[in-house]
């Protein structure tokens, strides 16, 4: 609104401690240094990026703050989706830094897969000197511009003085409120300068910026009284109750309740698993029981979630029967596709706090006792249960994997049928341990993230299931994890095609498979050729051992799955179909008689 | 659905390059439909004021005002299109006027108050200032004449008594 800024005071306030980054109140320091003490008093340790003409000044003062760790990429993308993982699996914000023009336009898909997930990111780009710009010069692009549909609030900066207060409100709105990625220009011009910082630790206040919201009394006690009356209510759990750590807030819930609970892709593991109320995943590839009970129900719980059409079908012909209540930080979600009967705008976990002492204790025996009936010949048809005569399957490598890692690995997925697999076969028990693309689909999202997500949690064991697709879109990060010596596992559910596209064109395009067959290299040779540890599984009795393997290498070991071609991933309600519209897996057929059961199973 | 009507939305921006575009793409990627949009600055610095008029019904209106929230250099929003207001369009409208029909055409502009801001052997223009209605009725009455050209700013809108939407929105900013 002015131009004297807030966020930097001119004197330090009187009586005020010095700050512990830094011993003087006051400092006299060049742009680019700004950035990375700015970024070292967020809490930053680790960045991502790639170095550029006009970036190179800020690069060139990295070593002198040496608490914040750089990893090269292979490609600008990368390190956008690598700052993602981090922020998925840690709940603090990613940082990526590139360079003007081509640098800053390869941000822009992982830039926008965050948005769409409510990420918190910040994305430091170089631009040309301020002097140049608006003249198209060299690797100039106008990147406030072209990101500005996709990030939650962007910048410009053109002057050194600008850089501290831009950064931290950069950070502040991008982890408060609905959190996103925000994205901050700065000229090389602004880089070079020299500018006197105050530092000071005041939190960031915006005039038009609020993100703290609450909902009133009068709609608690509407939804109090539709809870009271409900006879065959649902809980939808959505990525909000990741991002608002409001599991234990909704497991009490649920335990005062006794509602079950069905969840997004994006929600799995906000909601245990195991979980005797859980009853899996809604929606395009949800149980068929969750969808059938979603239809039948008489009042819908949704919790951070915002029914994407992935999640309703046919969004007329959703849960007519169903008063809805929408627990929801954003209040442009509100009525967005569903009209609910009631709004409670706000956290997640502060909404279910306060409604917790307030719900009437109910029981819904013949409730849950219809949805298990809804189960129905459900196990019959999944590919859990069947033999597999000899064929690997996707599932069975993935239902393996849950086994052998005990539910307990951090699983990063790519996009496709592999991706629906994971959230069917893998059952996650804790929140932030599957990191997946919901909202945009972005294929080559998975390895990057997983990189990410190590820095993040050092510790974990994590997994990375990825298409042989999705996997040739950012292979080249494997050269990343060799050169930081980054341990990660990675299973490539391998089946010579893009899986998911032609799983429609059978279903849906007579199985015209147009520009569906994809060929490979040879993965274990690729791992190799970066002296990483590549197997190769063809069998469902190799699981075990490629999986140890993979565990115990000091190394990011890379399993090459060669799972069945033309296998799909089932139940599935055709895009724009009703809700229970779904399309079963077949009944199982009898074994060929051509080849020999592999398990025995069945016999 | 909730009936179609014509809806105003009253916002206040702060005055940075750049926040029209924002404002601006948003409604393009939500794909809203403008009728007609007006920013100007107003008596407090830093302060800036946007009309937006649009078709939509009361609950497309929510919307539209919960996603400009979502702007962080929007200050504050309102819906006033079930408020007390004055509203005001101005236009310019120049219509061929000889020596023949000039007087019948001063006549017209007599009865709608509009105003003879340039006058020629060969045409003359008028300044229409009112509500969108007055000027719907206007136009048909010269285009007999020969209309030339006519131009329109967006509608401003102001609610009705004490209330000042400008005040409402520094009220909070000042208490923090």
């Amino acid at each position: 609104m002015t131009t004297a800024s807030p966020y930097l005071s001119p004197t330090p306030p009187a009586g005020a401690a010095p700050s512990s980054a830094t011993e003087t109140p006051s400092e006299t320091l060049t742009g680019s240094e700004l950035i990375w003490a700015t970024l070292a008093r967020e809490g930053v340790d680790t960045v991502f990026g790639y170095p550029g003409g006009a970036i190179m000044p800020t690069y060139d003062m990295l070593p002198r703050y040496p608490s914040i760790r750089h990893i090269l990429v292979r490609h600008e993308q990368c390190a956008a989706h690598m700052a993602d993982g981090y922020a998925r699996a840690s709940g603090r914000v990613g940082v990526a830094i590139a360079t003007s023009g081509p640098g800053a336009t390869n941000l822009v898909t992982a830039i926008a897969t965050a948005m769409m997930d409510s990420i918190p990111m910040v994305c430091i780009t170089g631009q040309v000197p301020s002097a140049l710009l608006g003249s198209d010069a060299f690797q100039e692009i106008d990147i406030t511009g072209i990101t500005l549909p996709i990030t939650k609030h962007n910048y410009l900066v053109t002057r050194a003085e600008d850089i501290v207060p831009t950064l931290r409100e950069a950070f502040y709105v991008a982890r408060s409120g609905r959190p996103g990625p925000v994205l901050v220009d700065i000229t090389k011009d602004a880089q070079q300068a020299q500018a006197t910082v105050t530092w000071s630790d005041a939190p960031v206040r915006l005039p038009g910026y609020r993100p703290e919201r609450g909902p009133l009394v009068k709609e608690l006690e509407q939804a109090l009284t539709l809870l009271q009356h409900a006879q065959r209510p649902l809980i939808l759990a959505g990525h909000g109750v990741v991002e608002s750590a409001a599991t234990s807030a909704l497991l009490e819930f649920v335990r005062r309740t006794d509602i079950p609970v069905a969840c997004t892709l994006l929600g799995l593991g906000g909601f245990p698993a195991s979980h005797e109320h859980n009853l899996g995943m809604m929606g395009m590839h949800g149980e068929a029981w969750v969808n059938q009970a979603i239809q039948e129900a008489d009042l819908l719980v949704a919790v951070g979630m915002r029914f994407d059409d992935r999640v309703t079908g046919n969004v007329k012909n959703y849960a007519k029967g169903a008063k809805k209540i929408h627990i929801e930080l954003d209040p442009a979600e509100i009525n967005k596709v569903v009209k609910v009967d009631v709004a409670l705008v706000g956290d997640a976990r502060a909404i279910l706090s306060q409604l917790n002492p307030h719900v009437t204790e109910t029981h819904h025996p013949a409730w849950r006792a219809r949805i298990d009936q809804l189960k129905g010949d459900a196990a019959v048809r999944d590919i859990k249960s069947l033999p597999d005569y000899g064929k690997l399957y996707a599932p069975h490598v993935i239902h393996d994997l849950w086994q052998l890692t005990e539910g307990k690995a951090l699983i990063v997925t790519d996009v496709g049928q592999h991706q629906m697999w994971e959230a069917q076969y893998y059952k996650h028990d804790y929140p932030r341990k599957l990191l997946t693309s919901g909202g945009l689909g972005t294929m080559g999202f998975a390895l990057p993230a997983a990189i990410g997500a190590r820095f993040a949690c050092p510790g974990e064991e994590i997994w990375v299931i990825c298409g042989d697709g999705g996997f040739q879109m950012t292979a080249a990060e494997l050269s990343t994890c060799a050169q930081e010596n980054i341990k990660l596992n990675i299973a490539i559910i391998n089946n010579g095609f893009l899986g998911m596209v032609r799983q429609w064109q059978q279903m849906f395009y007579d199985r015209r498979y147009v520009a569906t067959p994809i060929k490979s290299p040879d993965f274990v040779k690729l791992a190799e050729a970066h002296e990483l540890l590549g197997l190769r599984v063809t069998r469902r009795s190799e699981i075990a051992d490629a999986v140890a393997a993979a565990r115990a290498s000091a190394v990011t070991t890379l399993v090459d799955f060669r799972v069945d071609a033309e296998d799909s991933v089932y139940p599935m309600v055709p895009a724009g179909a009703n809700l229970d519209e779904m399309i079963r897996r077949p009944l199982p057929e009898p074994p060929p008689t051509t080849s020999k059961p592999e398990t025995g199973a069945g016999q | 659905m909730t009936n179609t009507l014509r809806q105003t939305i009253v916002a206040q921006l702060e005055d940075k390059p750049g926040v029209l575009n924002r404002v601006t793409s948003l409604l393009r990627r939500r794909n809203y439909n403008i009728i007609s949009l007006n920013v100007g600055r107003t008596h407090e610095p830093g302060i800036s004021r946007m009309t937006l008029v649009l078709e939509g019904s009361d609950d497309e209106a929510g919307r539209i005002t919960a996603n400009l929230y979502k702007l962080v250099n929007v200050l504050s929003v309102q819906n006033l299109t079930h408020t007390q207001n004055v509203s005001r369009d101005l236009s310019l409208i120049k219509v061929r006027a000889t020596a023949a029909t000039r007087s019948a055409i001063l006549e017209l502009a007599e009865v709608f108050r509009a105003r003879v801001v340039d006058l020629g052997s060969e045409a003359l223009t008028l300044e229409v200032t009112g509500s969108q209605e007055k000027l719907d009725g206007l136009l048909p009455m010269l285009e007999p004449f020969g209309l030339l050209e006519m131009v329109q700013t967006g509608t401003v809108v102001m609610r009705r008594g004490p209330t000042s939407l400008v005040s409402q929105t520094l009220r909070p900013l000042a208490a923090e």
